[in-house]
């Protein structure tokens, strides 16, 4: 019952990145009807949606924890190299014949460990988020490539490759995954304070800090679920190629989750997000992708319209641009 | 005595960065044999021209209080982009550098307008900038294509006479864009409007500077500086590659921050970029002559130093806040 003026506006905030979704639907589906189509072979489900789900549901790992340390008005450019460590990790210990219960726990325990190395070097020592996690950019791809040896590690273990290529119930198992792991991060912001203590650091730290709140360890622990999300997405990398490529594996994946997370909604000056946008934003930007491989664009040249888009959707929700806009139909705002 | 003992401190990271590198030095001297020699400083320039060149843009966007993550992307475009005209359109070397410059300015000059007009953070865009200009690199070819041109091989042929060794070309274009960049950053009015939008924008803006101007030109600069790296790039490795340059960004940053310029802007120095090509050189050289470590240590240790180098200076940096506030 709210009477701002802009009340319309912050109505519902994943109406454009969902608009857009239909609208990148939509014109795949008029210049191609078998985009939409789903076959059942073997009583599993294929098609291109399909494909969209799994191979976006990486992203939406990664963008999933990126949500939260963008909230917390930080941001995590390491996100790629973690998958690679991740992934390093689980081919290293496969093919040396650990369990896989061990390669698991190890390969997420990296995650946690790189972004606990983040958020002590951001939350305790003050480092900026981008300087700090530039490190770990690039120094991390080195510790990628020295776990593997400079090596590309086949991994040929079947139960293993079911996270990635396998299906439950006639449905792929990563998107099932991923779907349960933003279920249940929603609930444990949103049922609990949790959620509000990330954007109330995020949106005034000191302000938080006065009124009690251990700002610096939410900020940390933002940075520590982002290293194990990404962590997570290093294991269903390394599952969905069957091998571990340190130099390859979680490239340009920073960029496709602030993506995801721009576009959904969540403010890059931090103090507040939207999961359920980030999981739009990271289908929107996995459909992109797919479509401009459908036309033929080849991979290399995929992160030219996405630059693009990226630019056009900061320009949208710059303030300079949001008056003009607003400038343009005063009389639809207001209403 | 006091004034003396103020601009001491202001020197110390820069005398600290150089007593660094003396020690890193001596002992890769005293360590591998054959390591201390002319040739190995002469070398050390020129392996490291598009860097240091890269850094040198860089430097004065950090003194503005900014970020570039675009440059090792731009590289990889402007080396691609020339070597095509050059090769495939045979054109003469000197226009396809012209038309290289002028690219690598105008995305600089675009994305600091974005960045200026639009208040959008400088990484966001520059990220941006870095997946265009890489893409376009891809787009023209995903192959290198190697160069040969009369004018390429008088070029990398060149060497200015030392006593038992000579500076080549690409270490003469560095240290003429050091000389350049010391000159714009500490002697010109531009030079001084950077540090002052880096202390505090606001008071700049305050003060009736230029902000706009300043922050827009500093990224077309160093969009300037990051494709004469890449034209440099094509001289030092006789061909152009679309994926050259990949994570520079990151060195040439290290090498801003070790020669003691500070990330948050506002203060710093050429001469300390300089060291931080010297000291990143040094390391890499190191890592060669050793022969058992694998190239990824580099990666390692850059980041590792650059960490070091950013903790020390925030204590010294709150040393100096601590003892102003005293006296």
């Amino acid at each position: 019952m709210s009477s701002k003026p802009d009340s319309i506006r912050t109505a519902n905030p994943v109406r454009w990145p969902l608009i857009g979704l239909a609208a990148l639907v939509l014109l795949n589906a008029v210049f191609n009807p078998a985009f939409l189509k789903i076959t059942v072979l073997d009583g599993n489900l294929y098609g291109t949606p399909i494909d969209i789900l799994v191979q976006g549901s990486r992203t939406m790992l990664v963008a999933l924890g990126m949500t939260l340390v963008i909230a917390t008005g930080g941001i995590d450019l390491s996100v790629g190299s973690v998958v690679a460590i991740s992934g390093a990790v689980c081919g290293t210990l496969l093919v040396g014949g650990h369990g896989l219960a061990v390669t698991l726990a190890a390969a997420l325990a990296a995650g946690l460990l790189a972004g606990g190395i983040n958020g002590l070097l951001i939350a305790r020592l003050g480092l900026q988020p981008i300087v700090a996690t530039l490190i770990l950019m690039v120094a991390g791809r080195g510790v990628a490539q020295l776990i593997v040896d400079g090596q590309v590690v086949i991994i040929a273990n079947p139960t293993f490759e079911y996270f990635s290529n396998g299906f439950f119930l006639s449905l792929p198992v990563s998107p099932l995954l991923v779907g349960a792991m933003f279920v249940l991060t929603h609930l444990a912001l949103r049922q609990t304070a949790v959620g509000l203590f990330i954007e109330a650091v995020g949106d005034n730290e000191k302000a938080s800090r006065f009124a009690g709140l251990a700002a610096a360890r939410i900020k940390a622990l933002a940075y520590v679920f982002c290293g194990g999300c990404a962590g997570l997405a290093g294991i269903l990398t390394a599952s969905n190629i069957r091998a571990a490529d340190a130099y390859r594996a979680g490239e340009n994946m920073e960029l496709d989750a602030i993506f995801a997370v721009v576009v959904g909604g969540t403010a890059l000056s931090g103090g507040r997000f939207l999961i359920l946008g980030t999981a739009i934003g990271a289908l929107l930007i996995q459909t992109l992708t797919t479509t401009m491989y459908n036309l033929g664009v080849p991979p290399a040249v995929a992160p030219v319209p996405k630059a693009l888009l990226i630019i056009g959707v900061s320009l949208l929700q710059s303030d300079r641009v949001g008056r003009w806009l607003r400038g343009l139909w005063p009389k639809k705002e207001a209403a | 005595m006091s004034s003396l003992a103020t601009r001491f401190q202001r020197q110390l990271p820069l005398l600290t960065t150089a007593f660094i590198f003396a020690a890193l030095f001596g002992v890769a001297a005293f360590s591998y044999e054959g390591f201390f020699s002319a040739r190995t400083i002469t070398s050390l320039l020129t392996d490291n021209a598009f860097v240091g060149i890269a850094a040198v843009g860089m430097t004065l966007v950090i003194f503005a209080g900014g970020i570039d993550l675009s440059v090792g992307a731009v590289i990889g475009f402007t080396a691609i982009f020339t070597a095509t005209l050059i090769e495939q359109k045979h054109m003469a070397p000197p226009l396809a550098w012209a038309l290289g410059l002028f690219a690598g300015s105008g995305l600089g000059a675009f994305m600091g307008s974005l960045i200026h007009f639009f208040r959008l953070p400088p990484f966001l865009i520059t990220l941006a900038g870095m997946f265009l200009a890489r893409g376009a690199a891809f787009w023209i070819t995903t192959e290198s294509v190697g160069i040969n041109h009369e004018l390429y091989n008088r070029i990398t042929a060149y060497e200015l006479p030392l006593s038992e060794t000579g500076l080549s070309a690409s270490a003469l274009m560095l240290l003429g864009m050091l000389l350049l960049g010391y000159f714009i950053g500490h002697h010109t009015r531009f030079g001084r409007n950077l540090l002052a939008v880096g202390g505090n924008e606001q008071s700049a803006l305050l003060m009736g500077l230029p902000v706009g101007a300043t922050k827009i030109s500093v990224y077309a600069f160093n969009g300037f500086c990051a494709s004469l790296a890449g034209i440099v790039a094509t001289l030092y490795t006789g061909s152009g590659n679309p994926s050259l340059g990949i994570g520079l960004e990151l060195d040439a940053i290290a090498i801003v921050v070790i020669g003691g310029t500070l990330l948050t802007g506002g203060r710093g120095h050429i001469a300390g970029t300089l060291l931080g090509i010297l000291i990143f050189g040094t390391i890499q050289a190191a890592i060669l002559f050793d022969g058992r470590l694998s190239s990824w240590w580099v990666r390692i240790s850059v980041g590792v130093l650059l960490l070091v180098f950013i903790l020390v200076q925030r204590t010294l940096a709150q040393q100096l806040v601590a003892r102003k506030t005293v006296a």
